[in-house]
């Protein structure tokens, strides 16, 4: 009995460990990294700290956020091919839904709260200005990927899924552009998210990968023979 | 939202009553503020004028004036107006524009006022608060980002200064420009943008008597974060041409380059007259929000001082000309 009580004990932390990887902080910093922010929001909203025009700060903060997560998303994979920190894959969905989430409220908040959801004054903002049309796009490619990040439907859409999940590429491409497109003049702050995003997609690049791969045949061959 | 000491801001509430007490005895001026459009009340207050500190203003001096503008929206909370600006002298934060102005040097401070006049004068901030008699003035401010106030400002028509200088028959524009001191402004170390900041208004446009050289609002000088210690205030035109912490005004033959214009001649015109129907080449332009409402209301063509001033663009493509 104790025997197997103890057995039952550590096959449940291997489960564990399986899941959370030798690296159970990582997934605690992303769901509270994550969550942080949008706690913090609601407490200054309901606070009424959110400067004089609260809806704009509510839209520009869901936005900054939903673009740092989604970021911090497309980095997982080089992270783990370039510098062999793998467990960072295990917080990659993590990352990419709280994104999704973030951007669903930045969505919200425009339509609901900053316009009433006032179909005519929403039909001539969002369909009629290149602004806020990049970043609505964004949103509807984002929506898919969203839904179908579930292991079942991974194991549906098999070689498909992969496909379907680089649009997520296109959607950040998106939101660099809606977000240069918001600011006023300086555009600093979007290129450099902009240059970030760029340098993540091109590390994915077929070309760049076989690149790495060459260099590394080259360099440190993997597997050593003893003589 | 910044925390601001209680003593620091409004008495707003002694700021009301006294506007009460004022309505009382000054009901034919309030009225006629009210009637006309945001034509003078009441002469500015001597307490308002002695004070050699904006921040050592200890409460509003009384001023007559309505509650709200003569189509009869509120005016915006006094922490409102002087917590959130665009002055991207000191910060692209509207929040942290405050802080970092705090000790801004508004004296000494004086105005050169040159260019095609016959009679070119530098004036002290003194001379122009002693010279030129300071009104209220109850304006919208609509700002090209999409939301707007409704402050009441201290000032005199630009016109006034303008006639004692004498403008040369060539001279068709005005130009102003704003401090340039990096020291003091850190946001004048971006060098995104050309520096200093440099408005411009067609001759007649300056002469309109909406056209005010504000000295202060709510009854007090203006605030650093306000543009103090003098700033132009234009209500039918976006906020960013109504520029801050003037030290320079010259007529001029060519229509000025304005910084906004600079740094994006697609997007900010010369005239930047608020209309709904000339959308911003990126977002709409044909609703805002109050400071203080949640929802967002239309825009009113001119801002809504269009009986007053839209004879001035009379056969003029609003849309070319933006």
């Amino acid at each position: 009995m104790a025997v197997s009580a103890r057995a039952q004990r550590s096959s449940a932390a291997a489960r564990r460990k399986r899941r959370f990887g030798a690296w159970p902080w990582l997934s605690i910093v992303v769901h509270l990294g994550s969550l942080t922010p949008l706690a913090w929001l609601i407490w200054q909203f309901l606070h009424d700290q959110l400067t004089v025009n609260p809806i704009q700060a509510l839209t520009l903060r869901t936005g900054k956020y939903a673009l740092v997560l989604l970021v911090l998303s497309l980095a997982c994979t080089p992270l783990s091919t370039f510098l062999g920190w793998r467990q960072v894959l295990r917080v990659r969905r993590a990352l990419g839904l709280y994104a999704f989430l973030y951007v669903s409220l930045h969505f919200l908040i425009f339509v609901g709260l900053d316009y009433g959801l006032d179909w005519k004054l929403l039909r001539e903002a969002i369909f009629e200005k290149r602004f806020a049309l990049v970043g609505f796009l964004a949103f509807l490619l984002l929506l898919p990927l969203a839904i179908t990040s579930t292991r079942g439907w991974m194991r549906r859409l098999g070689q498909a899924w992969k496909r379907l999940h680089r649009l997520v590429y296109v959607a950040a491409l998106l939101a660099i552009v809606h977000y240069m497109w918001a600011v006023k003049a300086d555009l600093r702050e979007p290129l450099a998210y902009g240059a970030v995003v760029v340098v993540l997609l091109a590390l994915r690049l077929p070309f760049v990968r076989r690149l790495r791969r060459g260099l590394e045949a080259h360099g440190q061959p993997r597997s050593q023979t003893v003589p | 939202m910044r925390k601001i000491d209680p003593s620091e801001i409004t008495p707003e509430h002694i700021y009301r009553s006294r506007r009460q007490f004022m309505v009382g005895i000054g009901a034919l001026a309030a009225a006629s503020l009210l009637a006309g459009a945001c034509g003078p009340s009441a002469p500015p207050s001597e307490e308002a004028r002695e004070v050699d500190g904006p921040a050592t203003t200890p409460e509003p001096p009384p001023t007559a004036g309505a509650e709200t503008d003569e189509l009869g929206d509120k005016l915006t909370e006094y922490a409102a107006v002087t917590g959130y600006n665009n002055f991207y002298e000191f910060s692209m934060d509207k929040e942290s524009v405050a802080p970092l102005a705090k000790n801004f040097r508004v004296r000494p401070w004086t105005i050169e006022v040159g260019g095609l006049v016959r009679q070119p004068r530098t004036y002290a901030i003194e001379d122009i608060l002693a010279r030129f008699p300071s009104e209220e003035r109850i304006y919208r401010l609509r700002c090209v980002e999409g939301w707007s106030m409704v402050i009441p400002w201290l000032g005199f028509p630009l016109a006034r200064l303008l006639e004692e200088v004498e403008p040369l028959s060539e001279a068709k524009y005005v130009r102003f420009a704003a401090l340039h001191d990096p020291e003091q402004m850190p946001g004048q170390r971006n060098s995104w943008f050309d520096w200093p900041y440099i408005e411009g208004l067609r001759l007649d446009e300056a002469m309109h008597d909406l056209t005010i050289l504000s000295t202060g609002l709510y009854g007090k000088l203006l605030l650093p974060q306000n543009g103090a210690p003098l700033r132009l205030v234009v209500p039918w035109k976006y906020g960013f041409k109504s520029i801050k912490s003037i030290v320079r005004i010259d007529l001029v033959a060519d229509q000025p380059t304005s910084l906004w214009m600079a740094a994006a001649p697609d997007e900010y015109g010369f005239y930047a007259n608020v209309n709904p129907d000339v959308p911003h080449p990126r977002w709409s332009q044909a609703t805002e929000r109050r400071i203080g409402e949640m929802g967002r209301r239309p825009t009113l063509p001119f801002n809504g001082y269009a009986e007053e001033v839209a004879h001035l663009y009379a056969g003029m493509d609003l849309r070319k000309f933006y």
